[in-house]
Parts: structure tokens; C-alpha cells; sequence
């Protein structure tokens, strides 16, 4: 797939993508790029740096060496924030506000795609009939259904997702898979990060493999 | 749903959403949120009933008092500024939002301010009876309070962002933001004394607005930088 020739330049391209903490290199040289359509799986065991990568590739953290292309053009904050949702470890719910009152929130901060609305996106995911419930009161996976909530609401065509299934029940990893085919046919893209490769989305997927020698 | 194309947000309307979403925490925690103006009332009591109930010492330092207790207030909830929001995530995708992040910073502060310092300004008429400050000395009071609250505030962000990486840093806070709240001090209270010895305040309240209005553009952009470094 990699030598086919592309009429558009790929969505995501890492060129030689290097982060090292305290002198220790964490990951790379990385080179890797992903088409719309397509899911990029990154795997790798624990400490293997998938974390890191997701949010390098984000712009929570800040490369050694390397480029990162956004649809062609060199990444920058400003393209990142359009192009970019980022479903990280920690859920960015407010524990005080109810499910709704979460997503209208988080829609007024990174936008919200056309004809999508909370109370349908939260149906979705399975939590229909939650409206009024306070995020402290949802079990952790419930609350992970609550941040897929928010990332389809997102606008943005590129997904970084960091351990998504994790805390999901079977129903939950079936909806997880779910949702990327369905943002995949739609144009989009995303990264994945799994520990194996026990649960994939059915979807055209390039692997990664992260952190080879252990 | 109306709209063809998905909806980015505004300025506005980001800052529309952080307001409405910070103002029903506060209520859903309003037992939390009466901490500082109770403090504060704690801090004059306590002065008043020190000084034995002699209106004439009372007077002399009331204002000097209020302006101790509103700062000591302020800082009691600077370590809350931006903690809960890192803790749990919130600060990642306000980065990650199409608005710029000083932008949520600034927004962020001055509801901050309007909810947890702006109560005690306007309780301080009310505060002054308790100490028997002379009714002349309140409305330059009040003013050198509505210029310096929010550059005590909008410092204090700065500081807070600094530490908001750390895991516990209440006395780091305080020793970090001492230095930069004693200039404040100093002239938002020096501008009442010295009107109280019938010399003129404006140079000291000038003084106030114009460091209001440096932190006011620069507060922002330095917190946004701190946040970003301290989430790294």
C-alpha cells in the first residue's frame, strides 16, 4: 500500500520522529504515514512509548527530531486544533456537571460536526436516558462512553485514540470499532493504541510497532 | 443542525461555554466557594476584636485590614485556579481547542475573580463598619480594591500555572506569589493612608491601572506558557 500513488498527500505523515526523556529515548526514528480511510494500530507493550507518541503527535508534547505533516503541510497549533481529537487517559469530565452539561461544554470548546447534536450522541453511545447524571456517578466505563460522546461530536478528521477500549465492556469495544468504520467511510483517520491485537476495528489498518527489542 | 457545515467555535462562544460551565461547578460547590469571602470576614472579626473594640486603633488600620484579609482571601483560592481542571484532563483539551489557550486562561481568571474577589469588594463597605474605618476613606478603598483584585488575581494565575504540574505546592503558591502581591499591597492600601492624610491617591491608583492593564494583555500569554510546560 505504502508505494501506491496517492492523488492527495496522506492526512498524517511522521518523518523520522524522535522523542527522548532525560537522555533516554522513548521512541524513534518513527516513519509512518496515514491516509483518510485508514487506521493506523500502534502496539507495543507497556512504557513502550505509545502513550507519548499520541501526545507528540498532539502537540501536548514537543518532538526532539522529526516532522509531523497535517494534510500535507508541516503541523502547527493552529492546523492541529482543527485537524486533531485526542482521546487521552484522562477523561477531561467534570465530576460536578451531568453527562449533557459535560458534552455542551466540551462542543463549545473544539466545535461541534454538522448535524450532531449531545443528546443523539449520547444515545449512541449507550448512554441514552443519562442525561441528568452527574459524571462522578458513572462507572469507568461508562465514562469512557461519555468521552466517545464528545469524540464524535468532534469536528476534527483525524483521531488519536490512546488505549480505547480499555474499561469497556464487550458491547463497548464493538461500539468503539463501530465508530471508526463509520468516521473512516466518512474521510477520517485514526491512530489506535492497543496492548495486542485482540481487539481491532475491521477496518483497512496499518500496524506499529513500538518498542521491538523488549 | 442548522448549519451546513459543522460549527467551529467563536471566541465568544468558547468563552460563553467555559463561563457557563464554571459558574454551575460554583454552585453545584457553593459550599466550597463561600471559603474565601468567609475567610476573609474571619480575618476582621478577629482584628476587631484583638484591638479590644477601640474605634480610634480601629480606624487607623482598617484599611490596611481589608486589603490583608481580600489578599489572604485571594491566595487561599489561587491553588484552585487551574488543579482541578489538570487533574482531570480538561487543561489537554483546552489546548487542544481551536481557541487560543490564553484566551481560556484569561476568561478562566477573571470569572475567577468575579466570583471569589469581586463578593468581598462589594462587601466592604459592609467589613469597613465592622472596623470603623471613616466613611471618607471608602470609596478610595473601593477603587484601589476594583483596580488591584484583578491584578492581584491575574498574578496569581501566573503562579498558579507555574505550579498547576506539581502535586501538592500549597506553600510554594504562597511563597511564589508573596513578592509579587507585596508591590500591590503596598499601593493599593498606601493610596487610602495617604488620602487619609489628605494627600492625593492618583498616583498610586494610576499606578494600580496601569500594572492592571500590563497583566491584563501579558498575565494571559505567561499562564498559557506556564501550562504548557508544566503539562510536559
Amino acid at each position: 500500500m505504502t508505494d501506491f500513488p496517492h492523488a492527495h498527500p496522506p492526512l498524517l505523515a511522521a518523518r523520522g520522529l524522535t522523542f527522548t526523556r532525560n537522555d533516554e529515548p522513548v521512541f524513534g526514528p518513527l516513519d509512518f504515514a496515514v491516509d483518510a480511510g485508514e487506521a493506523l494500530l500502534v502496539q507495543g507493550g507497556n512504557g513502550a512509548g505509545k502513550t507519548t507518541l499520541l501526545r507528540v503527535l498532539a502537540g501536548l508534547l514537543r518532538s526532539d527530531q522529526g516532522e509531523i505533516d497535517i494534510d500535507g503541510r508541516r503541523a502547527n497549533a493552529a492546523q492541529r486544533s482543527h485537524a486533531i481529537a485526542y482521546l487521552g487517559h484522562l477523561p477531561a469530565l467534570k465530576a460536578d456537571l451531568s453527562t449533557l452539561e459535560n458534552l455542551h461544554f466540551l462542543c463549545g470548546l473544539h466545535g461541534r460536526r454538522a448535524r450532531q447534536m449531545p443528546g443523539n450522541a449520547l444515545a449512541m453511545v449507550g448512554l441514552g436516558g443519562y442525561e441528568d447524571s452527574l459524571a462522578r456517578q458513572l462507572s469507568a466505563g461508562q465514562k469512557k462512553r461519555l468521552s466517545l460522546a464528545r469524540l464524535w461530536l468532534s469536528p476534527a478528521p483525524l483521531w488519536l485514540l490512546d488505549e480505547p477500549y480499555a474499561n469497556l465492556d464487550l458491547q463497548g469495544i464493538n461500539l468503539v470499532n463501530r465508530m471508526i468504520s463509520a468516521h473512516l467511510r466518512g474521510g477520517g483517520a485514526a491512530l489506535v493504541t492497543t496492548h495486542g491485537a485482540y481487539a481491532a476495528p475491521p477496518v483497512q489498518t496499518r500496524m506499529l510497532h513500538l518498542g521491538g527489542e523488549a | 443542525m442548522n448549519a451546513p457545515m459543522s460549527t467551529a467555535p467563536g471566541l465568544f462562544g468558547a468563552a460563553a461555554a467555559l463561563i457557563l460551565r464554571d459558574v454551575r461547578l460554583l454552585w453545584r460547590r457553593r459550599g466550597d466557594a463561600l471559603q474565601p469571602a468567609l475567610f476573609a470576614l474571619l480575618v476582621v472579626v478577629l482584628f476587631a476584636l484583638g484591638l479590644g473594640g477601640e474605634p480610634k486603633a480601629l480606624a487607623k488600620v482598617a484599611a490596611a485590614v481589608l486589603w490583608v484579609a481580600v489578599l489572604l482571601a485571594g491566595l487561599l483560592s489561587l491553588d484552585t485556579l487551574f488543579r482541578g481542571d489538570a487533574e482531570d484532563g480538561s487543561l489537554e483539551q483546552w489546548i487542544l481547542a481551536p481557541v487560543p489557550l490564553a484566551w481560556l486562561v484569561a476568561v478562566r481568571v477573571l470569572t475567577h475573580w468575579a466570583t471569589t474577589a469581586l463578593p468581598l469588594v462589594l462587601a466592604t463597605p459592609l467589613l469597613g463598619e465592622l472596623l470603623h474605618l471613616p466613611r471618607a476613606q471608602l470609596p478610595v478603598l473601593l477603587v484601589s480594591l476594583l483596580l488591584g483584585t484583578p491584578l492581584l488575581s491575574l498574578l496569581g494565575a501566573v503562579v498558579a500555572a507555574l505550579t498547576v504540574g506539581m502535586r501538592r505546592s500549597g506553600i510554594l503558591v504562597a511563597l511564589l506569589a508573596l513578592p509579587l502581591y507585596v508591590p500591590i499591597l503596598v499601593f493599593g492600601a498606601g493610596s487610602v493612608s495617604a488620602s487619609a492624610q489628605g494627600l492625593d491617591a492618583g498616583g498610586a491608583l494610576l499606578l494600580l491601572g496601569a500594572g492592571l492593564v500590563l497583566a491584563l494583555v501579558l498575565a494571559p500569554l505567561t499562564a498559557a506558557a506556564a501550562i504548557r510546560i508544566s503539562l510536559n
